[in-house]
């Protein structure tokens, strides 16, 4: 038996990222449910949100953010050996979508699944992504995180459909391009809080989203920043070298409380959520594809993700910014 | 050794000029927080969430609406620190 030869490091080489067309206001929304534009951008920092077609689908979603990360990447569809799509809201459970993801991108063949950890997911799979390229068992992998939560929200519930959003956002994978260069993602810090299970969930199939606010909210603030921290001590880099600060868009209220407990001061914060809503795994891959591409971010910088949500379920890793 | 009401009070500002940005010398006993401070239900949870940091007592969310003023906080962190 043998195994094959890894790499010392994976980097993530491109992010892409892509919004459906339809624009969601707060006036939108006070026009069908009892709310205000004022509440809604002082409880949960959301201007506005992209809400995907009735026809379009999560998969297509995250064949449009994949393929301009493929294609920012420089690399062709058979280079990649491995496809992960993150999400919580596929139309149906099977198949998955990854593979035929993968197949719309012509990659042919790759090992493909789907993971969900929720809000987290993309870090997760980022993770799983790394650990490939490492061990060898795949050369480059395709990441993305693609959610259609309009379909599991209740539109007459105002506590919800504020909040939630479409959209999705991906990152190629690879080695890093010489052996001794340093790495591009570090160690993982992950797990989960089954307690608090009941926090955040559908109740079945025919169900929708609903959360307990001021629970999820208490967690979040109080729980997170010492395992974003701990991510930074993994990788060896203290919270003043890290240049950008991207948690998962919940709420631009806990983004804020988590960032000050940072102790990173000179951190660009991600505040995408302000025109992107909550959606979920694709909130860190397309908040770094917007703030790459508004030069917000400098390649060779470091940037610290923590992603967490329903589960509850969290992660968190340092990158070096493509 | 428990906590005087000056300290509570001094901490309390610290935490509410961090979390909601008023000033520490406006926050005094007789001001309420919704009305007084502008501190609405979500920062209430971020002070609950500092308070304990701080002073070690938790304030559970079911607790929290009865805390209306600067001297409820004051008094349930005391009454917690003293049956601790």
């Amino acid at each position: 038996m043998r195994l094959p030869d890894g790499q010392p490091a994976a980097r993530v080489l491109a992010f892409g990222g892509y919004q459906p067309a339809k624009v969601v206001t707060n006036d939108d929304l006070a026009a069908t449910v009892e709310t205000t534009d004022e509440w809604i951008r002082s409880r949960v920092g959301i201007a506005s949100r992209r809400i995907a077609g009735p026809d379009e689908t999560v998969a297509d979603m995250a064949v449009q953010a994949g393929g301009k990360a493929l294609a920012a990447s420089g690399l062709s569809p058979a280079d990649v050996d491995l496809v992960i799509v993150a999400t919580c809201t596929p139309e149906v459970q099977i198949p998955n979508v990854s593979a035929s993801v993968a197949r719309r991108l012509g990659i042919v063949a790759p090992g493909a699944y789907d993971l969900n950890a929720a809000c987290a997911g993309f870090c997760y799979a980022l993770a799983n992504a790394s650990d490939a390229v490492r061990t060898g068992t795949a050369r480059n992998v395709l990441v993305i995180g693609a959610e259609k939560l309009s379909q599991w929200v209740d539109w007459t519930d105002r506590s919800t459909c504020i909040i939630f959003a479409d959209g999705a956002g991906a990152a190629v994978v690879g080695a890093v391009a010489e052996p001794a260069d340093a790495p591009g993602i570090g160690p993982v810090h992950w797990g989960s809080d089954g307690d608090l299970a009941d926090k955040i969930f559908i109740e079945d199939r025919n169900g929708f989203i609903f959360q307990e606010g001021q629970a999820v909210f208490r967690w979040a603030t109080s729980a997170l920043a010492p395992i974003a921290l701990k991510a930074c001590e993994k990788a060896g880099v203290e919270p003043t070298e890290i240049a950008a600060f991207v948690p998962h868009q919940a709420n631009l209220r806990i983004v804020e409380a988590i960032a000050r407990r940072l102790g990173a001061p000179q951190a660009v914060v991600a505040s995408d959520i302000v025109t992107a809503g909550n959606t979920s795994s694709a909130s860190i891959p397309l908040a770094l594809s917007r703030m790459l591409e508004r030069g917000e971010i400098a390649s060779g910088s470091h940037a610290l993700l923590l992603g967490f949500g329903a589960g509850m379920c969290y992660a968190a890793q340092v990158i070096t910014v493509p | 050794m428990a906590m005087t009401e000056q300290e509570i009070l001094a901490g309390l500002g610290e935490i509410i000029d961090e979390v909601a940005g008023v000033p520490a010398d406006q926050v005094t006993p007789d001001k309420t927080f919704v009305d007084d401070l502008d501190i609405d239900s979500l920062s209430m949870v971020e002070i609950a969430v500092a308070a304990q940091d701080k002073f070690g007592v938790e304030i559970p969310d079911d607790q929290l609406k009865d805390l209306k003023t600067v001297q409820d906080v004051i008094d349930y962190v005391r009454r917690a620190d003293v049956s601790a």
